[in-house]
């Protein structure tokens, strides 16, 4: 066992694209998946734009026994981890079964599925409501899932710290490792797409009303005016990287190198995500000169994005580090947004490319900040730093390195 | 490098029964338990009517207004045990000390209780799919992220350091506990208050509960209503509360000159991938848990002097947990005294395996194990010392906690006198 954790393999779902091919050539052209709002008549809203995820043909191919019994998110969970299983040619049978473990982060649980059972119960009494409600709509639900579908016995766990639960999984993930557990199934895929969710997620004050999907997000632009609501997000194999060479992995998209986190409640958490990702790189063993691209938090509103200049500036000198946000091409998908930025970075470093921030124009771009706009950037790139901030004052950081 | 080892120095309890650690130790060691009919909404035409509530003033608690109006109670009983933890534990939490003090809280179903008040409202009493978001509450999407706790926790406490809220359903309490001795082992932080909390007693909970008819429908007899271990049991009750821990590393304790409870020797988790709410009777993924947490804190079944099992009074947990301790402690399971306290203060999902983690710190800071109450006639397939009825003198020097929980959640943690370790280890 070398210690180190690596990532072999990847699974996504995204507004974008259904599996890392589809979804990798969405991003890399800047291909949005945003769109006005279809799941429900939202005109009595005010947000009209999200990153909605059409119906894919993986999800028909679940057992049927999952259709009653589990919310759409646990779904495409689950549709990701086969995935992300395939992809690391990893057969679930093929390894003990308490060498395998789970992690996901979650906000949601099965929200939707949650509120079609409390309207039966309000509207016409308990005896209606599903005998499922007890597990589909709590937060647990994707890990427990996860690990019956794949009969994974190893250690199991749920993170929630809002949009920054995603890198935690990973740092969880590289713990388990480390302790030896051979397979870790880590990442986030989350939304609300539901009326209830989105009525929960306007209460929180940080949703764009802007009606046009072009300029509804625009993270680090002059005119940002908040960000869309997605659902989606990404699920990662995570593995001892001797381990991994032994049983002849495909590939190794990255190492975990290093991962921070902090608390900070002041507004925007500059000083928070400054020393979670100080800590991250301090965990890789890295100066801060040796990142290549950041991938940023992102949030769209002007002084959140102020907040996240500043921990970049004080971190890197200004406009030395390519930053992106890819993110503006799903909306931000709780806890499913910062694993779906794993996995983009994973793909930059394995194809050194950068991809592009779209919606913000390059003329109104925050000019501290080195910002990928409209384009995607071929550059040669060994260390990605991706940060993510959950609200009330959640800093996380990750740092990966090829 | 030694390993960095990791103890407890402070314990904060609210439960059903009391407001603080004095009153619930007095309670879950009197053979007295705290469930009754429900009060929090009217439960009539539900199948079970009985719940452990807390009778819990924030106010009193001394929340002020703000903060109050925007949390769920959940997040405010967890602000109430974390302010009595860190004041046992009597650490000044400066500018310096913040950074590396972390928050780690667990729990089930979060703000479950605002979601469905509010879900009335915005529905207009369920008529209509389509909600009206004018009438949301401008505190409803803190109400709604389980993560607000931990967040609403560093606030009352400073901590600066990492935060996060563990949610693995029914064993949230103990894997948040774990999680948090993880983060100072790795060096992550010195210090990390943790612990579980939830209020879930509301419609739709004790629905998702009475549909899969898990709960006792001892509704006349409220105070014998949940009777782990007992051949009459019917099933589990609910209940609400939360305990906060400050865990610290063992040599910044030391240094301080800290009052220490007990050190977290060992702790695992194991998921059974059986079924999201079903349990094969072998207990054969909670004996791994069992196992695999005995080994991290290098001790043999024999050095377990107390078990504070699951026991939520399903037929179900009894026969699956008494095999787990038979498989993972041999012979010894036949000799250490196993009990329960959920008879006494419910089941509160998220937060039990925190205040069963502060029952074990405090059964060996008395040397006293609490009873399993209501438990008068054995289950004959049940057949180890429950400790039925009455508190035991007992020296408990090392301990174990299990619990179990829906989507096959196994965790196992394991205590013990961190003097007595290091004389063996510095050896």
């Amino acid at each position: 066992m070398s210690g180190q954790a690596v990532v072999t393999g990847l699974g996504v779902t995204a507004p974008n694209g259904t599996g890392v091919p589809e979804y990798w050539d969405a991003v890399r052209d800047g291909r949005s998946g945003l769109g006005a709002i279809t799941r429900f008549d939202a005109s009595g809203y005010p947000v009209a734009v999200a990153g909605e995820i059409p119906e894919c043909p993986a999800e028909r191919e679940l057992p049927e026994r999952l259709l009653p019994q589990s919310d759409r998110v646990t779904r495409l969970a689950l549709v990701a981890a086969d995935e992300a299983l395939r992809d690391a040619a990893i057969k679930p049978g093929d390894v003990p079964e308490y060498q395998m473990g789970v992690v996901t982060a979650s906000t949601s649980g099965g929200l939707e599925f949650g509120q079609r059972e409390l309207q039966k119960l309000w509207g016409s009494g308990w005896r209606d409501v599903s005998a499922y409600m007890s597990f589909a709509w709590y937060y647990a639900v994707h890990t427990g899932q996860i690990s019956i579908h794949n009969g994974m016995r190893g250690p199991g766990g749920v993170l929630a710290s809002e949009q920054s639960g995603g890198l935690d999984t990973l740092a969880f993930a590289r713990r388990k490792i480390r302790a030896g557990t051979t397979t870790m199934v880590a990442g986030g895929v989350d939304g609300t797409l539901c009326p209830y969710g989105v009525a929960i997620q306007t209460a929180g004050r940080e949703l764009s009303p802007c009606a046009d999907p072009g300029a509804a997000y625009l993270p680090f632009d002059a005119e940002a005016g908040g960000c869309v609501p997605g659902e989606g997000g990404a699920i990662l194999i995570v593995e001892d990287r001797v381990g991994a060479e032994e049983r002849g992995a495909p590939q190794i998209y990255g190492a975990v190198a290093g991962h921070g986190a902090a608390f900070d409640p002041e507004p925007g958490c500059a000083d928070g995500l400054y020393r979670a990702a100080r800590a991250a790189l301090d965990d890789a063993g890295l100066p801060a000169a040796a990142v290549d691209v950041v991938f940023a938090d992102a949030a769209g509103r002007r002084d959140l994005d102020d907040a996240e200049v500043a921990a970049l500036t004080r971190l890197l000198a200004p406009r030395t580090v390519p930053v992106t946000a890819p993110k503006s091409m799903t909306g931000r998908l709780l806890s499913g947004g910062a694993a779906l930025d794993l996995a983009t970075a994973l793909l930059a470093l394995r194809d050194g490319v950068i991809p592009p921030t779209t919606g913000t124009s390059p003329g109104r771009a925050d000019d501290r900040i080195d910002l990928v706009v409209g384009e995607p950037r071929a550059a040669g790139i060994g260390t990605a730093l991706v940060l993510a901030r959950g609200r009330g004052g959640f800093a996380s950081a990750a740092v990966l390195t090829r | 490098m030694s390993r960095r080892r990791t103890v407890i120095t402070g314990i904060g309890v609210v439960a059903p029964g009391g407001t603080g650690t004095g009153p619930f130790w007095e309670l879950v060691t009197s053979g007295r338990t705290a469930t009754r009919r429900i009060t929090q909404f009217d439960p009539s035409g539900h199948r079970c009517q009985v719940a452990a509530e807390c009778d819990f003033d924030p106010a009193a608690a001394g929340l002020t207004p703000r903060e109050i109006r925007r949390t769920d109670r959940f997040v405010q009983l967890a602000k109430a045990a974390a302010r009595e933890a860190v004041d046992d534990s009597g650490l000044t939490v400066d500018d310096r000390l913040a950074a590396r003090t972390g928050v780690a809280m667990g729990s089930a179903v979060a703000g479950t209780k605002s979601m469905e008040a509010e879900y009335v409202v915005l529905s207009d009493g369920g008529a209509h799919w389509n909600v009206d978001p004018a009438y949301v509450s401008p505190h409803m999407y803190d109400y709604f992220l389980p993560s607000s706790v931990a967040a609403e926790v560093a606030l009352t406490t400073g901590a600066r350091g990492p935060a996060t809220v563990v949610s693995t359903g029914c064993t949230s309490g103990i894997d948040a506990v774990a999680h948090a001795a993880e983060v100072i082992r790795d060096g992550a932080a010195d210090v990390v208050v943790t612990g579980g909390s939830d209020a879930p007693i509301s419609p739709i909970t004790v629905t998702c509960f009475d549909v899969i008819k898990a709960q006792s429908v001892y509704n006349d007899e409220p105070a014998r209503a949940c009777r782990p271990f007992d051949r009459t049991r019917r099933g589990l009750i609910l209940g609400e509360g939360s305990a906060v821990l400050v865990l610290e590393e063992y040599e910044h304790a030391r240094r301080r000159g800290a009052r220490i409870y007990t050190e977290i020797a060992g702790a695992a988790s194991r998921c059974n991938a059986f079924h999201m709410t079903g349990l094969k009777p072998d207990g054969r993924e909670m004996a791994e848990a069992i196992t695999t947490a005995l080994g991290e804190a290098r001790m043999d079944p024999g050095e377990v002097d107390y078990v504070n099992a699951h026991g939520s009074g399903t037929k179900q947990n009894d026969r699956h947990e008494t095999a787990a301790f038979k498989r993972a402690l041999g012979e010894h399971a036949r000799r250490v005294p196993v009990s329960g306290i959920k008879a006494a203060v419910g089941h509160s999902l998220g937060a039990i395996g925190s205040i069963e983690i502060a029952a074990c710190a405090l059964a060996m800071e008395h040397g006293v194990v609490p009873p399993t109450a209501n438990l008068r006639e054995p289950d004959p397939e049940c057949d180890l010392d429950y400790v039925p009825l009455d508190a035991r003198e007992h020296r408990v020097r090392g301990a174990l906690t299990v619990g179990s929980g829906f989507g096959g959640f196994q965790s196992a943690m394991v205590f013990r006198d961190p003097e007595s370790a290091s004389e063996g280890r510095s050896a």
